[in-house]
C-alpha cells in the first residue's frame, strides 16, 4: 500500500507534499521533539498534535516518510511554507492518535 | 591531500521559526556529498538538539562543522548564561525550559543526552556567565 492509497483508505487530508505512490515504512507516534528526533526512522510516518515549523525540521532530518497531523490540527502558516519549501508531505486527519495507529495498522494488514 | 570542507551558521536566539535551518543545511550538503546515511543522521541529531539549546537558552550563538578524512566535528558556541551543573543536565530528563517553550514540543530533556548518545566524543566547555561551547566528535 502507498501513501496515497493509505490517505483513500483511512481519510487522510494532504496538507502539504504529494504523497503518490511513495511508501512508508514504520509509524511513530509522539510529541515531544526530542524524543521524535532519536526515534523517528527514515520512511515512517510520524503521527503527532504538534503544528510549528520545528515538526517540519524534524520530519526533514529524520527523513519522515510522512508527518500525520492528528485530531484535527491544522499547520501554522510559516510551518506550511517550510513543509512546502522541504517538500515534506504533511496529511492530517480528525482521528486521535490512537484511532490513527489502530487504522494505519488495520490498512496494513 | 584537499583541505577540509567547514561550513558556518549564525543561530538566531530566540527564533523558532528558523531553528534548524543549520542543521538542515548541513545535512543536504553531507549528502550531497554522498556520506553514509548513519553518519549524516547522527550529525544532523547531534546538531539539532545544540542548535535548539542555543536558541532556547543562550540567545543564539554560532554553529561551525568541519568535515576532515576521519570525522566530522561541530563546534556549536554561545555566549549564553552558561550550564551551573553539568551532570545534571546530562540527565534524560532534566529540563530548565520554560513553560512556553514546552509548548511547541522542547523541553523534553532530552537535547543533551541525545547530542552525547549520537555522536562519539563531546566536550562540554561552559562557564556560569560567560558561555557554552561544545565540541562534538562523529567518526567516518
Amino acid at each position: 500500500m502507498n501513501l496515497s492509497e493509505l490517505c483513500d483508505a483511512i481519510g487522510l487530508k494532504i496538507v502539504a507534499g504529494n504523497p503518490g505512490e511513495a511508501g512508508w515504512d514504520g509509524v511513530y507516534a509522539g510529541d515531544l521533539l526530542s524524543r521524535a528526533m532519536s526515534h523517528v526512522k527514515a520512511d515512517n510516518l510520524w503521527i503527532t498534535i504538534m503544528c510549528n515549523t520545528n515538526v517540519i525540521a524534524v520530519a526533514s532530518l529524520t527523513e519522515a516518510a510522512a508527518v500525520i497531523l492528528a485530531e484535527g490540527v491544522e499547520l501554522l502558516p510559516e510551518a506550511l511554507d517550510a513543509a512546502v519549501d522541504n517538500g515534506i508531505t504533511v496529511l492530517s486527519s480528525d482521528k486521535t492518535v490512537n484511532e490513527l495507529c489502530i487504522a494505519i495498522h488495520e490498512a496494513e494488514r | 591531500m584537499s583541505e577540509n570542507i567547514r561550513f558556518h551558521f549564525d543561530v538566531d536566539g530566540e527564533n523558532f521559526t528558523s531553528a534548524g535551518e543549520a542543521s538542515v543545511a548541513v545535512k543536504k550538503k553531507l549528502r550531497q556529498l554522498g556520506y553514509p546515511p548513519d553518519v549524516i543522521r547522527k550529525v544532523s541529531i547531534a546538531m539539532y538538539e545544540g542548535e535548539i539549546n542555543m536558541v532556547i537558552h543562550a540567545d543564539g550563538g554560532t554553529a561551525d562543522v568541519e568535515v576532515r578524512d576521519d570525522e566530522i566535528v561541530i563546534v556549536l558556541a554561545d555566549h549564553g548564561p552558561g550550564i551551573p551543573n553539568v551532570e545534571l543536565a546530562m540527565q534524560e530528563g532534566y529540563s530548565t525550559a520554560r513553560d512556553n517553550i514546552r509548548a511547541l514540543g522542547f523541553g523534553a530533556g532530552m537535547g543533551l543526552p541525545n547530542m552525547k548518545k549520537y555522536t562519539d566524543d563531546m566536550v562540554i566547555d561552559t562557564e556560569v556567565g560567560v558561555g557554552t561551547t561544545i565540541t562534538m566528535k562523529v567518526n567516518l
